[in-house]
């Protein structure tokens, strides 16, 4: 099967979200304040529609993760790859860790994100780092 | 409000197909389904035909008219697409039609053909239920998704491994007398455990197989059967359906399946039925940990207790309430957008006592099917009862 077209239509605001994590990133937060990821119009939480840009927390700790042994086909990584959702407070995001084996990493595990290019797909690739 | 009876079942066998396109599998279903109801085709009304990845698997979209044809119904037909709860929401919506007296006949199932991609390719195009941008693009598989549910529940809970290869051991030896089971052998929980990485702490003996096959019920209303003087028993007499956020990532609680609650909430009011009226379910073991968070989700268990149940053996065929006597999506395989449908047709034979199982429950007269679509962002849930 082939890859989604790279020229596909702009995503709305995620490439740029994902192109900020090199910086520290940051989330969309709501007037309730409930946090949440772009690309967003509303809040899911509650329904607001007054969102705000807020600083992404330096530091997250890893809420939950696994070590990928069968990977899709067209996905730039080779397995075994560890995938994990950090949580930094207000949101979590999901991405492959860097830096440390499955072996080194626990619930609770301090990394900070990054972006990259994956170049098989050619799109944004979320990894986490040590902190 | 009518009721409505599943007045008959079809089901293909399920595996590998390899050669059959999905029309011929569905119509092998369909007609079975009307040849055990004794309706004729000519009256059914519309089909709900459930279907996720046929578009990717066969470069077929557009598929319920293909398929009315293939049937050899000469009514319109429409396609559900709910994930792996796809021929969950079709019978639903088939229900709700019937209920409402704007149908009286109606054929509602799936059909679903995966084994002739590659093992990547599956993987690549289940990954599709889950949120593109944010899980897909990260790396996250379906079984890494559900993975990832699994070590958020022993983190929360407690339960480990072994716990899920009971799940896996119990629904192969369910799936031995089933005819229709992709798999009909045992395994031992050792095999389960020994069986490699597919992606931590999930093994390939917690994972469902890659599987062809096709669903068909025909339900119809209380009237039509009476009218018709068709056997049909078994009443579906409740249903549901929940959604959640797409992304795991974005649920409060990675351990849990809010949407599956929902669902059985809402059925189980529908129903005027109470959890521990059950005799028998049918829940989506898609993976062995789905297993665990379902039947904590409808209420049969306690959070952090369904983890020991197949152990305990209150869910194996001699248990308090046994659960998928049709071998699970686990043994009997899991043509994705046919699953849901199947459930149901397990269900029904299992109530009206010509499944091979069904002398584990003799006396059962309330069953519930659980079908949840991608990491459980939605969930159908059915409760079934011997009318008469």
């Amino acid at each position: 099967m082939s890859d989604p077209d790279p020229d596909a239509p702009a995503d709305t605001g995620y490439d740029e979200w994902a192109d900020a994590l090199a910086e520290g990133g940051y989330y969309i937060e709501c007037a309730n304040g409930h946090g949440n990821l772009p690309p967003r119009r509303v809040c899911p939480d509650c329904g607001s529609t007054d969102l705000s840009e807020e600083p992404l927390p330096d530091v997250g700790a890893v809420a939950t993760f696994s070590e990928v042994h069968v990977a899709p086909s067209g996905f730039g990584e080779e397995p075994p790859y560890v995938t994990a959702v950090v949580d930094f407070g207000p949101v979590r995001v999901t991405g492959i860790v860097r830096e440390l084996s499955a072996d080194e990493i626990e619930i609770g595990t301090a990394v900070r994100p990054d972006v990259e290019h994956n170049d098989a797909t050619d799109k944004r690739l979320v990894v986490f780092r040590p902190a | 409000m009518t009721g409505v009876r599943v007045a008959g079942v079809g089901l293909t066998p399920f595996g590998e197909h390899a050669g059959r396109t999905g029309r011929d599998l569905f119509a092998e279903a369909a007609l079975a389904a009307l040849d055990d109801a004794g309706v004729a085709g000519d009256d059914v009304e519309h089909l709900n035909y459930g279907n996720f990845m046929g578009a990717l698997a066969e470069r077929q979209g557009h598929q319920a008219p293909l398929m009315a044809e293939a049937a050899g119904l000469r009514c319109a037909g429409t396609r559900y697409e709910e994930a792996c709860a796809s021929a969950g929401v079709a019978v639903r919506e088939a229900v709700r039609a019937v209920r409402s007296g704007e149908n009286d006949v109606m054929l509602a199932g799936g059909m679903e053909r995966m084994t002739n991609l590659s093992t990547a390719e599956v993987t690549e195009s289940l990954a599709v239920a889950a949120d593109e941008l944010f899980e897909v693009r990260a790396g996250v598989t379906f079984p890494g998704a559900y993975a990832l549910m699994a070590r958020a529940y022993f983190d929360e809970y407690g339960g480990g491994r072994e716990d899920l290869a009971h799940v896996a051991a119990k629904n192969h030896a369910n799936a031995v007398n089933n005819e229709y089971a992709q798999y009909q052998r045992e395994i031992t929980v050792e095999q389960a455990l020994d069986s490699p990485a597919v992606a931590s702490p999930l093994h390939l003996f917690d994972a469902c197989p890659i599987t062809d096959g096709a669903s068909a019920l025909v339900l119809v209303s209380e009237e039509y059967a009476e009218e018709h003087d068709l056997d049909a028993p078994v009443a579906i007499t409740g249903t549901g359906q929940g959604g959640d956020r797409a992304a795991l990532q974005d649920r409060t609680d990675m351990a849990r399946t809010p949407a599956a609650a929902d669902a059985a909430a809402e059925a189980y009011g529908d129903a005027g039925v109470a959890s521990d009226e059950v005799d028998v379910a049918e829940v989506h073991d898609c993976f062995t940990i789905a297993e665990v968070m379902a039947l904590e989700a409808l209420d049969f268990f306690d959070p952090g207790e369904g983890i020991g149940a197949a152990r305990r053996g209150d869910t194996t065929r001699d248990g308090d309430l046994p659960v998928n006597l049709s071998g699970g999506l686990k043994a009997k395989g899991h043509p994705v957008g046919a699953t849901g449908g199947s459930q149901i047709a397990e269900m029904t034979r299992i109530l009206r006592g010509d499944h091979p199982n069904s002398d584990a429950v003799p006396d059962a007269t309330v069953g519930l099917t659980h079908n949840a679509g991608g990491t459980v962002a939605s969930a159908v849930v059915h409760v079934l009862e011997v009318a008469e």
